[in-house]
């Protein structure tokens, strides 16, 4: 029978099968500072080890500060967090990036420049974004604590099998379209929870067109579509991403490793349980209106009305949301005014969202209303963006210019919003209170974002192509 | 990992109406600075469930808060509970603050095996059994739900539903075992399947 690239990894990793279960085995570990402290407690507590500190990498991303490299620069609990997380891996003998490290950035942005990330691989983390990962191939998804503390004694995890959709983005994308715009493009058609116990593979024209910063843009947000896991076939984009790549394999390794990554595609003739057909062609420059991913138009489509939704549950969740963010339906998004802009994240924190939202910035100042921020997604990005002269782009027309880190998405540090306030936001939640209790978010593409930080208000970005 | 079992388990319900509930809801980011699994349960959902930031003034409007809810037990939600950050503290908020049980129309992945790794027990049912089951609890707020995890059922009155769950999920459940203690004992298995590996792995 024909297989998918999903079969093909899955039954790569099965160690044993345990029942309607099988144990899987983890080929790549990620963890931070947010979701490992329990786990290494319970460990310690048994006195277990873990079993493949090789296989483990650690950095510190969510509690930091992006405006001092001071490890107690968001207050004691952060600090207590962040110390914590560096004595479990100097106790147990895992490579840890700390704040200050040249190679620390956000765990979804690191681990892939590193070329930690690998095709046909087994990747997970405590931090639902993983699904980022699938971008290279790899089957990569979030887990909860218990489940970091049963791969850390063990590597593997009991998984059961997920079912399969298969979402092709067809024809080329249009001019001023990202990935962003393509991902918040199927949440909404597909719905916040439309994906709920599926691996996606990303499919089509559009999504072979991608570059790797791209594909991980895509397959980020696979998890506010409810997914468990989102793929991208790797190809020779991804070949030529992972060449010399400090992590990846080297002179014959890499021969052997790039011969069976080229077999890691969906055969034809393979069946998915569900088919999702997006024509690229209609995708405009997205912007959430509501309280979760899926409530998304198109920048000139009017806000919606609750009675525009058929489903009772929509039509509560529409009333509730359209209340929190102080919208009325029918509203023109360019009238709608923003006083944060939030430009980063592990969704669009990468140097070619940096590059788009730079591209627009350079046309305009950040408007007097408006306070801007540029995080890049990691060391590695930002010495690359200030040797372009991006920082130097961005902190003249406005905006501040910071250090690698979450930051803004999750506001569990000293970037964070307080009630009232209205974000055009690069993240992946909008969900109420994700920036700060009582924020109002609006999920954007980069250049969207830096487009709103110039206007004031929400503004289409096609306007500002040459 | 709790290594307590679990049966059945008796309460009152706290209805939360409405869709989407994510683990942001569930138990805010600035409350995820914890290094231990203890002491969520106190700000949980808490900006709604409280008018300040310091968790002094209730919202009186919120389920949770309302005296005819006290003492809940089972949280009743609807689709896709549960939703967004994969954070354990989500569960850890819910069994802390003492519900042994959350039944909705549906939860979403991370969080349903978060729950069944702490012996918080998700029970799906469907969207016309959920109605019944909100509207018994609002036409009687003291109404005695049952979720007896053998049967499979969730009763009330003189209703009984059946629901599914996973036969190793409700073993787990029901043995409340230690998971990495029983994976370790493939360690044969485990290095048998690494032995095999290629080299760049």
């Amino acid at each position: 029978m024909a297989k998918t690239l999903y079969d093909k990894v899955w039954q790569a990793h099965i160690v044993d099968q345990l029942g309607e279960d099988s144990l899987i085995y983890i080929d790549r570990h990620l963890i931070h500072e947010v979701t490992s402290p329990q786990a290494f407690a319970g460990l310690n507590e048994k006195g277990r080890k873990v079993r493949r500190p090789d296989k483990t990498v650690g950095t510190m991303d969510h509690s930091i500060s992006t405006r001092s490299l001071a490890i107690d620069a968001c207050g004691p609990d952060n600090a207590l967090q962040l110390h914590t997380l560096a004595k479990n891996c100097e106790d147990h003998g895992i490579q840890l990036y700390p704040v200050g490290h040249q190679k620390q950035g956000i765990v979804h942005v690191m681990g892939p420049e590193l070329g930690l990330i690998q095709p046909g691989m087994t990747v997970v983390c405590g931090d639902s974004h993983t699904a980022t990962h699938g971008a290279f191939g790899a089957l990569a998804f979030g887990i909860g604590t218990s489940q970091v503390e049963h791969v850390l004694a063990t590597q593997t995890l009991k998984q059961s099998r997920a079912k399969s959709m298969l979402i092709n983005v067809n024809g080329k994308l249009p001019v001023g379209i990202t990935a962003k715009d393509i991902i918040l493009a199927i949440i909404g058609k597909i719905g916040h929870a439309g994906a709920t116990g599926h691996v996606i593979e990303y499919a089509g024209e559009a999504i072979r067109g991608l570059t790797m910063e791209e594909r991980m843009t895509v397959c980020n947000m696979s998890i506010e579509a409810g997914a468990k896991a989102g793929l991208v076939a790797p190809d020779d984009v991804t070949f030529a991403y992972l060449k010399d790549r400090e992590y990846a394999p080297k002179e014959q390794s890499w021969d052997d490793a790039v011969a069976y990554w080229k077999t890691l595609y969906t055969e034809d003739g393979a069946s998915f349980d569900t088919v999702v057909e997006l024509e690229a062609a209609d995708i405009a420059p997205q912007v959430t209106w509501g309280t979760n991913p899926g409530q998304v138009i198109g920048v000139n489509t009017p806000v919606p009305a609750p009675e525009d939704f058929s489903d009772p549950i929509e039509i509560e969740s529409a009333k509730k949301a359209l209340s929190y963010m102080g919208l009325k339906a029918g509203e023109k998004l360019s009238d709608v005014a923003v006083n944060h802009v939030f430009i980063g994240s592990c969704t669009n924190g990468r140097i070619e969202d940096l590059r788009a939202a730079a591209h627009v910035a350079k046309k305009g100042k950040v408007s007097s209303s408006v306070t801007a921020i540029v995080v890049p997604g990691s060391g590695a990005v930002k010495r690359q963006a200030e040797a372009e002269g991006l920082d130097k782009i961005f902190e003249q027309a406005g905006f501040e210019w910071r250090l690698p880190g979450c930051s803004m998405c999750l506001g569990m540090n000293d970037d964070k919003l307080v009630s009232g306030d209205r974000c055009a936001s690069t993240s992946n939640r909008n969900f109420e209170g994700r920036q700060g209790r009582g924020a109002r978010t609006h999920l954007v593409s980069p250049a969207m974002a830096a487009a709103a930080a110039i206007n004031g208000h929400f503004a289409d970005v096609r306007d500002y192509q040459e | 990992m709790s290594e307590q079992g679990f049966t059945h388990h008796t309460g009152i319900a706290a209805p939360l109406d409405q869709a989407n509930v994510d683990t942001d809801q569930i138990i805010p980011k600035q409350f995820l600075t914890g290094v231990t699994r203890i002491g969520y349960g106190k700000h949980l959902f808490h900006d709604w469930r409280y008018l300040d930031l310091k968790e002094q003034e209730p919202n009186p409007d919120f389920s949770l808060n309302k005296p005819e809810h006290k003492g809940a037990s089972v949280l009743l939600a609807r689709e896709n509970f549960g939703c967004g950050s994969s954070r354990e503290h989500a569960p850890w908020a819910l069994a802390d603050f003492g519900f042994k049980t959350v039944i909705a129309t549906s939860f979403a992945d991370i969080f349903y095996g978060n729950c069944i790794n702490n012996q918080l027990v998700p029970v799906a049912l469907g969207s016309e059994q959920m109605d019944a089951l909100f509207d018994a609890v609002k036409a009687d707020p003291t109404v005695a739900i049952t979720v007896d995890l053998p049967a499979q059922t969730v009763s009330f009155n003189d209703t009984s539903f059946s629901f599914d769950i996973a036969p190793h999920h409700k073993t787990n459940l029901i043995k409340g075992l230690d998971a990495i203690g029983q994976t370790l004992e493939l360690d044969s298995a485990i290095s048998a399947f690494e032995d095999k590996q290629p080299s760049w792995l």
